[in-house]
């Protein structure tokens, strides 16, 4: 179990943590099994009855409420306002996963720079957007989760550059809750949840955006399904 | 401590140790009113926002207790949890340590360190490496910790000490947040910029360019971990300002340090933390970044992970029946921010990096009632219960409070690493034992009880204002009431009933 | 209706007065007042102080005094609630220590009957508006155990606002503790100084003559603070506020 050198940190460490838990424990029944102990689950699956439209524009509100930018758009729409996105903040150097579709950037004139083990932080530090898809984006809380899927890359390419444009299928990715989306997640794939820019309320418990994640995050909703362009 | 690592030249690491007891330490802080300015700005900032975020969700109510009883569902099976836990991070890539105390944890931090060659190493804010004093014993063995969360590097830089489970630099404001950054970003790398201003926006930029280089470079991460999944392996961090990510993503090898208790058994439980934390701790509907990870990945993030389980006095907590639930805590802070005596005392005075309500019960158990401070802790509240209410997995802190005063004037049975053991009444309390045990009597004996009475009455004219001795804590501040010239029990026996006492009117008329 | 009334040891020996206003109060509803002679302390010194087992002959005083009653009530929400949480926990523990005997019935006993006086007018009574009269201003503080731990809500408040002649006034942080908290008061006197400060000043900033609470432990913090600032406001126990009419001031 151990890596570390002699006794420090193994099998007697182990041991007599788990017998010191296993004493604390003396006044547990001994035929009490874990889900013995009662968990009652009578919270919400999801606050308030919505229709689809209105979990989109409450994905909207809130993301909007934490400073993301939020854009909608459909299919034949997403390459030429990728573009202006891109355009309107100067972006040279664009970082994209390897399984993004080809078409998304079809319109943007932008040296792209595929995700790969071999790019290092700092050239990754050296450009100035990403553009992903995500795995889902929850409605009450306004958060887009990305799963390392293959329109989405590794966890640091959304992470380094100042500049993150994340796409989410209207149609297919939104649910409305924290739990509904647990329930859409695999648990062994790496997860990254993004509820707006980076943020502190280190300073006098006052928010303030902008620290060591992307400072702008902007989203774009797509009517449509983008993903065979 | 090694004075050639230290940045500042002075001592490489402020501590904890030696602290004096609660009340002498809040009576120097109650009067910094710099201090308490910043205390009340920020904790009356957080309240009315955690009210209205909390409000927002019909079910909380619902949730708080699911939330409780998972956490219970898991403290009284951790023994299985945790070897599952274990299983499915091996299973999953990462290698697992255990350590039953801080100098365990600390030795096998610094062997895993040492064994990458690196001499630098990322934090993740982290108030367990804090507990067991990691950044001390990396130093020693000459490897530098920089701290990446903005307020542990405001606490970092400033030679300075936890305030604040949530912002550990709570104790400071923005003009003194620039200074330090000004005075001392150069001695740990990049300088703060020319003309650093005291706009928070600004702070964070400064930090942010202070920090980049390190992300970039340096090859071992350190942190801790809101959650761990049992049936999965998956460890969950919930963090704001992307440092957590930068340490848990860039670099080749992650240490997680985790306390023991921080395990829920499924994936599901997350559903309701995920909406617990957030809101109780930043009043947030979600926190901008959570990271959730299992053993390690291929090509992406470190290609080693090793996960040190912590014991430390939380085994011996867990024997506490009454106090075990103070392992439930998911350092949310919300107790801390509606505390009335966390808002005038302040952080520090809890001696500990766990202070206000949550720290008074904690602090006593994970160290016992080892020194003048610990004993001192449960006394450190009024009980008027605010935290009990806000807590999102309902700790009873007043009960636990209660308990653990009893511990201290009365002795009891507590367990210290592991062996049961009975502990003695604390001596300095021998006098208020002796006077409660007088009063205790006296008021047992109604006779008696009316004997003092009568007997303060017909000296009330010469009943000083100001007390001599111990009684000056109350008059120093207090006036004292105006003994009656009759108790009501003397009225109703005169008015009511005759000296025998009670029942009804009609005979005393 | 006979209730029993459960004055408390700090009324008792401070604050007659009190006790003198919910006998008035009570008997003007038409409820027959008795007064048990054997009654004490609930033990919530003790108790909160860590002296448990000093509280325990204490809560069987508690439950033979007025073993008699259907009701029994009580000024001070303080007392009520360690009847309440704490003579239940009192009993659990003796019983885990082998020494239960009839200490669980007495506890069962105590929280059935037990009101705290607020509780007792609007619940058992029904009343709300007593025929009350105080042409004063008041600002009301909600005390931490019956805001808490009974959870009174605007129980005192409904009755105070049915007082003829009351103008009452909201101070600010209205639902923060005062700074007594029992020992506290003396084991941690700076902070307890400094809450109380803070608590007065707030109170005196409505400009009411009178401060009303349903506990007289901490007015005599609140009161005793005010006092040493030289502040005009009064501490009341809203009994006293109660009890009062056009034709008898207290």
């Amino acid at each position: 179990m151990s890596a570390a050198s002699g006794d420090v940190g193994g099998d007697a460490s182990r041991e007599r943590i788990l017998g010191r838990i296993r004493r604390a424990l003396a006044d547990v029944p001994r035929y009490e099994r874990p889900r013995d102990h009662p968990v009652v689950r009578d919270y919400l699956r999801a606050h308030g009855e919505r229709t689809p439209a209105e979990s989109v524009d409450l994905l909207a509100e809130n993301l909007a409420d934490y400073r993301a930018v939020v854009h909608r758009t459909d299919t034949a729409g997403l390459p030429p306002l990728l573009g202006r996105l891109l355009a309107s903040r100067g972006a040279r150097r664009v970082v994209v996963p390897t399984g993004l579709p080809g078409g998304w950037l079809a319109g943007a004139r932008v040296d792209l720079v595929t995700d790969s083990v071999a790019l290092t932080p700092r050239e990754l530090d050296g450009a100035d957007s990403v553009v992903t898809g995500c795995a889902l984006a929850i409605a009450e809380t306004g958060t887009v989760v990305l799963d390392s899927g293959p329109d989405q890359g590794r966890r640091r390419i959304s992470l380094v550059p100042d500049h993150h444009l994340c796409v989410v299928r209207i149609a297919d990715q939104i649910v409305d809750s924290v739990p509904q989306a647990l329930e859409r997640l695999a648990p062994g794939r790496p997860l990254t949840w993004i509820s707006g820019p980076s943020a502190t309320s280190d300073i006098e418990l006052d928010r303030v955006e902008g620290v060591h994640g992307p400072r702008t995050l902007e989203v774009i909703l797509v009517d449509g399904d983008p993903r065979s362009m | 401590m090694s004075g050639a690592v230290s940045p500042t030249g002075g001592s490489a690491h402020a501590t904890y140790l030696g602290m004096p007891a609660f009340p002498r330490a809040a009576a120097v802080s109650t009067r910094d009113s710099g201090l308490r300015a910043n205390l009340r700005r920020a904790t009356h900032t957080i309240r009315a926002k955690r009210a209205a975020a909390v409000a927002e969700l019909d079910d909380w109510e619902r949730l708080r207790a699911a939330g409780a009883a998972i956490k219970d569902r898991t403290l009284r099976h951790l023994d299985h949890y945790l070897v599952r836990l274990e299983e499915n991070v091996t299973r999953a890539g990462g290698t697992v340590h255990w350590a039953a105390d801080a100098a365990e944890a600390n030795r096998i931090v610094t062997e895993l360190v040492r064994a990458t060659g690196e001499r630098e190493v990322v934090k993740v804010k982290s108030m367990v490496t804090q507990e067991i004093g990691l950044n001390a014993a990396l130093s020693e063995a000459g490897i530098r910790a920089y701290e990446t969360d903005l307020a542990e590097l405001i606490v970092q830089l400033g030679d300075d000490l936890p305030s604040h489970i949530l912002v550990p630099a709570i104790h400071r404001n923005r003009g003194e947040i620039r200074d330090i950054f000004r005075d001392r970003m150069a001695q740990w790398g990049r300088p703060a910029p020319e003309g650093l201003t005291d706009r928070p926006a600004d702070l964070a930029e400064a930090a942010r360019l202070h920090l980049r280089e390190k992300f970039l470079s340096i090859n071992v991460a350190i942190s801790g971990a809101n959650f761990m999944v049992a049936e999965t392996g998956t460890l969950v961090v919930v963090e704001s300002e992307g440092n957590g990510r930068m340490c848990l993503t860039l670099p080749e090898t992650l240490i997680s340090v985790v306390g023991i208790e921080k395990t829920v058994p499924t994936w599901q439980d997350l559903e309701v933390f995920l909406q617990l934390l957030p809101r109780s701790s930043t009043a947030e509907r979600m926190n901008p970044y959570t990271s959730m990870w299992t053993g390690t990945t291929a090509e992406d993030g470190p290609r080693a992970f090793h996960l040190v389980l912590l014991d430390n006095g939380r085994t011996d907590t867990l024997a506490d029946r009454t106090g075990r639930q103070a392992l439930r805590c998911i350092r949310c802070s919300a107790c801390l921010n509606v505390c009335p005596v966390y808002e005038r005392a302040g952080g520090h005075a809890y001696g500990s990096p766990y202070p206000g309500p949550i720290g008074a019960i904690l602090t006593p158990q994970l160290r016992g009632l080892t020194s003048a401070l610990e004993e001192s802790l449960p006394f450190a509240s009024s009980l008027c219960g605010a935290c009990y209410e806000v807590c999102p997995v309902a700790i009873d802190i007043p009960e636990v409070l209660v308990h653990l005063r009893e511990r201290v004037v009365e002795g009891g049975e507590v367990t210290v690493r592991g062996t049961r053991t009975v502990i003695k009444p604390a001596k300095r309390h021998a006098a208020e034992r002796a006077l409660m045990r007088t009063a205790g009597w006296v008021l047992d004996h109604p006779a008696a009880l009316r004997h003092g009475q009568r007997l303060a009455a017909r000296t009330r004219r010469f009943h000083p204002r100001r007390l001599p001795g111990p009684g000056r804590a109350w008059t120093d501040t207090r006036e004292l009431p105006r003994m009656p010239a009759e108790s009501f029990r003397d009225w109703w026996a005169r008015t009511r009933g005759g000296p025998a006492g009670t029942r009804s009117r009609e005979q005393a008329s | 209706m006979r209730v029993g009334l459960f004055v408390t040891c700090v009324n008792d020996t401070l604050y007659p007065r009190t006790g003198q206003a919910v006998v008035t109060l009570l008997e003007r509803l038409g409820v027959q007042v008795d007064f048990p002679m054997t009654q004490s302390c609930c033990g919530q010194p003790q108790f909160n102080t860590g002296y448990r087992h000093q509280a325990e002959p204490l809560m069987r005083r508690y439950a033979t005094a007025f073993q008699d009653f259907d009701h029994v009530v009580t000024p001070s929400a303080s007392c009520t609630a360690m009847i309440r949480d704490n003579y239940p926990r009192i009993a659990a523990k003796a019983a885990a220590e082998g020494r239960g005997g009839t200490m669980s019935e007495a506890a069962a006993g105590a929280v059935a009957k037990t009101y705290e006086l607020t509780e007792f007018l609007v619940d058992v009574l029904g009343v709300t508006d007593v025929g009350a009269y105080f042409p004063h201003t008041v600002t009301y503080h909600p005390t931490c155990h019956g805001l808490r731990v009974l959870g009174l809500g605007d129980r005192p408040l409904r009755l105070l606002e049915k007082v003829r002649g009351i103008e009452l006034r909201k101070p600010a942080g209205a639902e923060e503790c005062c700074g007594f908290g029992g020992t506290f008061a003396v084991k941690n006197p700076a902070v307890s100084a400094a809450m109380g400060a803070d608590k007065a000043r707030a109170l005196t900033e409505t400009g009411a003559t009178a401060v009303c609470a349903v506990d007289n432990s901490c007015l005599l913090h609140i009161g005793g603070t005010l006092a040493r600032d030289g502040s005009a406001v009064r501490p009341v126990h809203i009994a006293e506020i109660l009890a009062c009419t056009e034709g008898s001031a207290l």
